[in-house]
């Protein structure tokens, strides 16, 4: 079977490589474009450790194929923030000691970055909603909590 | 995933041609939340793929004259739950998309996807069945319309032919002074699936029901419409008794299995509480539209 061309954006940059057609987005991010941020935690929607920015939308990048990505925009955690440049809620991430074994994190992040830009100011029970699709297996739910609502407060929904 | 090829439409002609040229051998990709995962476990096998994302005429949610809706089978539950064209006059079916899973679920998981799995507890059928949908479906012999009840033949079966696509749905106005409402019941909030879920539409005319319609999901093989039920309220005054009568006509067009989500006579004890849910609040809607 040939490969078949992706072009697409990735965090910023056009992309071109070379994939599978039963590659994953997720697959391609990771293999062939060494962006490792995102995980495969389920493979099957339910975890989003695989979550990404398709078109500024959170999406499960293990629920689509590399070659559906064609003419897309696709961000991953590596394209929201810089060293030095924190996006707000990466850094409250860091000052609340969010992570602990720190697989789920590039997710729930991406999630609550994607919360914030459509909804700058949620309450408690929208932010809950809104990571309700990021399992962590260390159960560190009240500190994703605290630090989403201080990233909110610090004006994280301006921003991404 | 098992090695398969890939074809890539950008129109509704080129997908009916791929799927004339493919037949059986090919599997439709319109969301992929429920086709990926089976073919990731082999339970599904296709040798060919014909992914729908290139077809923007699946994507469109068209307001046509008389303010009836047309909604693409690709449109995604994310998209249903906060559409204003959908949010105004077909409520209920925006509350169903924004039950589907996570949002990075409902980003990528499609109307047409949740009514071709055909599962029973499938969340946008009830609402659908309500508003008296129609299915648009387009093959080599050209399009048909199916009302959205004829559309489910059994368990994960439809009346589509191996060489038909599922274009649109497309709903008639509900009128002045109509209302909806869809409620399920899930053990968990979020990332469920329906024990039971019922949809119910009521159309008032100087405070008489002109038109009632209750339809149940997760009961019965397909999604059904509780019609006696309908019956019971159209041409009445809608109040809070001719609700409990109609409720309790509901279980009674029930046929529901035991499973580990629930019991048969949980289920029928659901059917009465959401369908007087349902009808109560839909009236409510009703009468402030």
């Amino acid at each position: 079977m040939p490969k078949q061309v992706l072009s697409c954006t990735v965090n910023d940059e056009a992309a071109e490589v070379l994939v599978q057609p039963w590659d994953t987005l997720l697959d391609a991010l990771r293999e062939r474009m060494g962006l490792t941020g995102p995980k495969e935690g389920c493979g099957t929607g339910d975890c989003g450790a695989c979550t990404i920015h398709f078109d500024g939308k959170p999406v499960a990048s293990c629920l689509l194929l590399a070659m559906q990505a064609r003419g897309h925009v696709v961000r991953t955690i590596e394209g929201l923030g810089k060293p030095g440049a924190l996006h707000p809620v990466q850094e409250a991430f860091v000052k609340h000691g969010v992570p602990q074994c720190g697989f789920c994190i590039p997710g729930v992040v991406m999630a609550a970055a994607a919360l914030l830009n459509e909804n700058p100011h949620p309450t408690e029970e929208e932010i809950r909603y809104g990571i309700a699709g990021n399992l962590c297996r260390c159960t560190g739910y009240t500190k994703m909590l605290a630090a989403i609502t201080e990233a909110a407060g610090a004006g994280a929904g301006r921003r991404s | 995933m098992r090695r398969f090829e890939l074809v890539l439409p950008e129109s509704l002609d080129d997908c009916v041609k791929a799927l004339a040229r493919h037949g059986s051998e090919a599997k439709l990709l319109a969301g992929g939340t429920d086709l990926l995962p089976q073919m990731k476990n082999a339970l599904l096998k296709p040798a060919v793929v014909i992914d729908l994302s290139g077809v923007s005429r699946l994507r469109a949610i068209e307001s046509g004259n008389g303010q009836g809706l047309k909604v693409g089978a690709a449109v995604t539950a994310r998209t249903l739950e906060l559409d204003r064209s959908v949010r105004s006059r077909f409520l209920s079916l925006a509350e169903s998309g924004a039950l589907v899973g996570s949002v990075q679920v409902r980003n990528l998981a499609t109307l047409g996807g949740n009514l071709c799995n055909a599962a029973p507890s499938a969340d946008m059928a009830p609402p659908l069945l309500a508003l008296d949908a129609e299915a648009v479906i387009t093959g080599p012999k050209g399009e048909r319309r199916v009302p959205i009840a004829a559309f489910f033949t059994g368990v994960r079966h439809t009346v589509l032919a191996p060489d038909e696509i599922l274009v649109e749905l497309a709903m008639p106005a509900p009128g002045a002074h109509s209302g909806g409402n869809y409620l399920r019941h899930t053990p968990r909030r979020e990332l469920d699936i329906a024990v039971v879920g019922v949809a119910s539409q009521l159309t008032l005319a100087n405070g008489v029901c002109t038109k009632a319609r209750i339809a149940l999901a997760a009961v019965a093989p397909v999604p059904l419409r509780a019609t006696a039920a309908e019956q019971a309220l159209e041409g009445q005054a809608v109040t809070p008794e001719r609700i409990a009568r109609a409720a309790d006509l509901a279980v009674e067009a029930a046929r529901p299995i035991s499973d580990q989500r629930g019991s048969a006579d949980f289920r029928r004890h659901l059917v009465r509480v959401l369908t007087r849910r349902t009808l109560t609040t839909a009236l409510a809607r009703a009468s402030a539209s």
